[in-house]
């Protein structure tokens, strides 16, 4: 693998980890929001 | 072994394409049919909004983000199954898996993932009968369309349309908790739309369909037969899309949409039904129709939406 390619690699790698830990957040989140709705229904 | 060498051995001992490099998000994104999950997701909160009865915002976005992640893992799993056909179409051969940009069984594990957490999502938060009719949905279109009926039978389209049928319902069931005869309704004009729908599309990429062997209506029964059905299938169209307003489910506004509505899909299906492409032809009332037919299901919910909203 050359430097660019090496280059290359990491970043798809942390661009989808970085959606992946947008999307945890994202469902952190929801399931909070849900759990206020709930209790207070 | 270092990690990089061990994702890279692991690509390369897969027999589709081998990616050198990891898939990009965008390529799983990709793999939801972005474009398919716009009108499932539109019919799914027209479904939600039309029901009586009210639900909390954060109750209602959840299901309708349930529906959407349903539907994309029900595509998913639909183009982890298709990649050799997908890759024979010209239509398909640029989606992620038949371009080699991820593995096959990273597509099937993601639409797994995404197709159970809609439906535990679904019914933990919402409620277990949405939860219940999505999953119905999900095995619907991933196994009796995609693996088994797609195949087989160029009724295809037919039965397995009834998967896009679904959304309505879904949103429906999440507001009421019940099946009542209006979201069955709604179920049954998708259902009843999707054959003329798709066989607009089918006669222009036939060429297509035929090359990878799916049985699609044009292919086997001909150009003639499926233009007739198209037909039979628009005026059955007229007639359903009419019942949630004789039967005192909407008011007028979705009466005499409805009726305009189906009333032009029906008149564009007319130089669809009675005429013979040539050689060279360049389909302009299949694709006129298949165009309308997309802006007919938007605009239908729209006016169902806006006239409960007037009606309550």
């Amino acid at each position: 693998m050359t430097p660019e390619e090496e280059k290359e690699f990491t970043r798809r790698r942390k661009a989808r980890n970085l959606a992946l830990g947008l999307l945890l957040l994202g469902f952190v989140v929801l399931f909070y929001m849900i759990t206020i709705v709930r209790m207070t229904d | 072994m270092n990690r990089m060498e061990d994702e890279q051995a692991s690509m390369a001992s897969t027999a589709a394409p081998i990616a050198t490099m990891p898939a990009e998000w965008r390529d799983f994104y990709a793999l939801t049919k972005p474009r398919v999950m716009s009108l499932v997701v539109f019919t799914g909160l027209a479904g939600l909004l039309a029901a009586p009865g009210s639900i909390h915002p954060v109750i209602g976005f959840t299901a309708i983000l349930c529906i959407a992640l349903g539907a994309g893992g029900a595509a998913a799993l639909n183009q982890w199954w298709e990649a050799d056909i997908d890759a024979g179409m010209k239509r398909t051969a640029k989606r992620p898996l038949p371009m080699g940009k991820l593995r096959r069984e990273d597509a099937r594990d993601f639409g797994m993932i995404l197709s159970g957490v809609s439906v535990m999502v679904m019914g933990l938060a919402v409620h277990w009968l949405a939860a219940i009719i999505l999953a119905a949905s999900i095995i619907y279109y991933a196994v009796i369309y995609t693996i088994w009926l797609k195949p087989r039978t160029p009724q295809n389209i037919v039965i397995g349309g009834g998967a896009g049928a679904f959304p309505p319902l879904i949103g429906w069931v999440a507001v009421t908790g019940e099946i009542t005869l209006m979201p069955v309704l709604l179920f049954a004009i998708i259902f009843i739309w999707t054959p003329p729908h798709f066989w607009a599309l089918a006669l222009f990429v036939k060429t297509d369909y035929a090359k990878v062997g799916i049985p699609m209506m044009p292919v086997v029964a001909g150009e003639t037969a499926t233009r007739r059905q198209i037909f039979a299938y628009s005026i059955a169209l007229l007639l359903i899309s009419l019942v949630p307003w004789a039967i005192g489910g909407t008011g007028a506004i979705y009466g005499i949409s409805a009726l305009l509505l189906s009333g032009l899909f029906l008149a564009l299906s007319v130089p669809v039904a009675f005429r013979e492409a040539e050689e060279g032809d360049a389909m302009k009332p299949e694709k006129r129709l298949f165009a309308f037919s997309v802006l007919y299901l938007f605009a239908l919910f729209t006016a169902l939406v806006v006239d409960r909203m007037v009606l309550s």
